[in-house]
């Protein structure tokens, strides 16, 4: 009996020291949301800890819905999200009486991808469209090889794909044929395999395993996307609960300072300036 | 006294523990359906089921989940049609007729199969699989119907022939000699005897497997392609329910039409493998083998 109360005992001290330890290293950051944002959001935590020792940044992916979800529940301080809020959304956020406020933290070029085999190299934004309505079936009507076009595409609730359907398709319906890739990396993965074909990524998830293609003669890069000649770009968020205040404000300055856009650039995305 | 008490204490307490996980269960249930059953209010039950357009997100959404209720099934039926003769024969391999040293290296083998993360078999199937479908059979995809029930019937297997192994090795001894005193061969006793025998519990073992195929969630996300139409030839890309339902929940408004619409999915999934285990269990309990006579 003795010895079960002293192990008790220790136990009871140890989480008392538990305790202390996590008090005393400080105040606690909970940023949650799209996996497109989340690259940018790890770095940048990672810098901003290194340079202000006793700030605890948690981060977690689940993508836009869901960060915007957690914020709307209290459960994040920070909500990335790679599209603006939803109407809806909002409502619901006002019904409990969060404010979300949206903070421009990068911009995300999406490019469309081909197979490195594949001779086309450039597409027009109607071109593009007829290919994801699954109205050009065949590589040969824009100037390819005579293959059939394999169309690869996102999930319809990932914001990459709302950006795809905004910019591109202009809400035209993606064919049901098209196939669904759950994240970037998956569709790179798909596009690197197969020679038949297309499909479209974040700016800075293209590599060397896949051959990006012009959109209206436009090469995706830093300078166009930020000029706004290529057509396909958007804004990155960060959302926040009412205007942030303390830590969670300074690390948000942090993320769009000179040093947190050199991250942004370094991660694959586009700096604000 | 004291161990009269102590005895009832600790069987309330196990009745405790039972209780807390059925309840946990319903929990679930009752969640499930709360959040699905919202998205008949915009679309009828009819539309939704048969509906033959998935377009959520659009202005005016589409719900109709009926091509991903033919995907399911379809990579389903092909996981069973390869699983099937493989699990059961393997079974009978290992039961009957593989001397002991073999049975005792198989037997754990195929049990530790089973153990493969489903997310490894996936990145087998996608890495793998798909480009050597491609060239083989000169497809434009690899990531096809094809692809995904051999993934599946991979992970159907050790289930199977699990199962059905434990059945045909409860066949009473007797039944077999029996059968080898009326001068039967050996395979006349496997195939006449002892397989019809153990029926009941090879049933369970293949509806079991199939239970397993048509829930089964990473697999298909990763190799069935995600084409939410109906599939042409067995080279075309399907989305099973699960491949839905986890692609797109994560970024699905809270409480929009399209999280109902996923919930009642899940739903439907819900149903499908509920029936898997009922007719299960009836079958294993319907024609169980009653007892045997010995002298």
């Amino acid at each position: 009996m003795k010895r079960i109360m002293n192990i008790l005992l220790i136990a009871v001290i140890c989480l008392a020291f538990a305790g202390l330890g996590t008090a005393s290293a400080g105040e606690t950051i909970v940023v949650k949301g799209s996996t497109t944002v989340l690259p940018v959001a790890q770095a940048a935590a990672e810098a901003y800890m290194k340079s202000h020792s006793g700030v605890n940044i948690s981060i977690s992916g689940g993508g836009s819905g869901n960060g915007i979800k957690a914020l709307v529940d209290k459960s994040t301080d920070i909500a990335n999200s790679s599209r603006f809020i939803k109407d809806k959304e909002i409502e619901m956020a006002m019904a409990k009486g969060i404010y979300p406020v949206p903070h421009r933290v990068a911009i995300d070029a999406i490019v469309p991808i081909v197979h490195p085999s594949n001779k086309v190299s450039d597409l027009t934004i109607e071109l593009l469209s007829l290919i994801y309505q699954g109205k050009i079936r065949n590589w040969k009507e824009v100037g390819g090889p005579d293959l059939q076009i394999v169309v690869v595409s996102r999930d319809t609730s990932s914001g990459t794909y709302e950006v795809w359907e905004e910019k591109i398709l202009n809400k035209a319906k993606v064919t049901p044929r098209a196939q669904l890739q759950a994240s970037n990396g998956a569709v790179v993965q798909a596009v690197s395999k197969n020679k038949y074909a297309i499909g479209y990524i974040g700016f800075g998830y293209l590599n060397k395993s896949v051959k990006p293609v012009k959109v209206n003669g436009v090469t995706a890069s830093v300078e166009t996307a930020l000029s706004g000649v290529y057509p396909v770009a958007r804004p990155l968020f960060m959302f926040t609960d009412g205007w942030p205040v303390g830590i969670v404000s300074s690390f948000l300055n942090y993320v769009v300072s000179r040093e947190g856009q050199d991250i942004v650039k370094k991660e694959g995305f586009i700096p604000l300036f | 006294m004291k161990r009269k008490i102590k005895e009832i204490i600790i069987k309330n307490i196990f009745l405790f523990i039972a209780l807390v996980s059925i309840f946990i269960l319903g929990l679930i249930v009752v969640f499930l359906f709360l959040e699905g059953l919202p998205i008949f209010k915009v679309v009828s039950f009819k539309d939704f089921i048969f509906g033959l357009e998935w377009y959520p997100t659009y202005d005016p959404p589409s719900f109709g989940i009926w091509a991903l209720i033919v995907g399911s099934f379809i990579v389903t039926f092909f996981a069973s049609v390869i699983a099937i003769p493989l699990g059961v024969l393997s079974a009978v391999y290992i039961a009957e007729i593989a001397p002991p040293f073999i049975k005792e290296i198989f037997k754990p083998v195929i049990e530790l199969l089973a153990g493969l993360p489903s997310v490894v078999l996936g990145f087998f199937g996608m890495a793998v699989l798909a480009p050597w479908l491609q060239e083989t059979f000169d497809i434009p995809t690899g990531l096809n119907i094809v692809n995904a029930s051999l993934v599946l019937a991979l992970m159907a297997v050790p289930t199977i022939a699990s199962i059905s192994e434990d059945a045909l090795y409860s066949v009473p001894q007797e039944f077999k000699e029996a059968s080898y005193a009326l001068g039967a061969t050996r395979f006349e006793t496997i195939a006449k005897v002892i397989v019809p025998a153990a029926l009941s519990g090879i049933s369970t073992a293949v509806i079991l497997g199939m239970a397993r195929a048509i829930g089964e969630t990473m697999v298909v996300l990763m190799v069935a392609g995600g084409a939410a139409a109906i599939p042409e030839s067995i080279f075309d890309s399907v989305r099973p329910m699960p491949a839905s339902i986890a692609a797109e929940m994560g970024e699905a408004p809270f409480r929009s039409e399209h999280y109902h619409a996923l919930f009642a999915t899940g739903i439907v999934l819900f149903f499908l493998t509920f029936c898997f285990n009922l007719i299960a269990d009836y079958v294993s309990h319907k024609f169980k083998e009653v007892g045997s006579a010995t002298l």
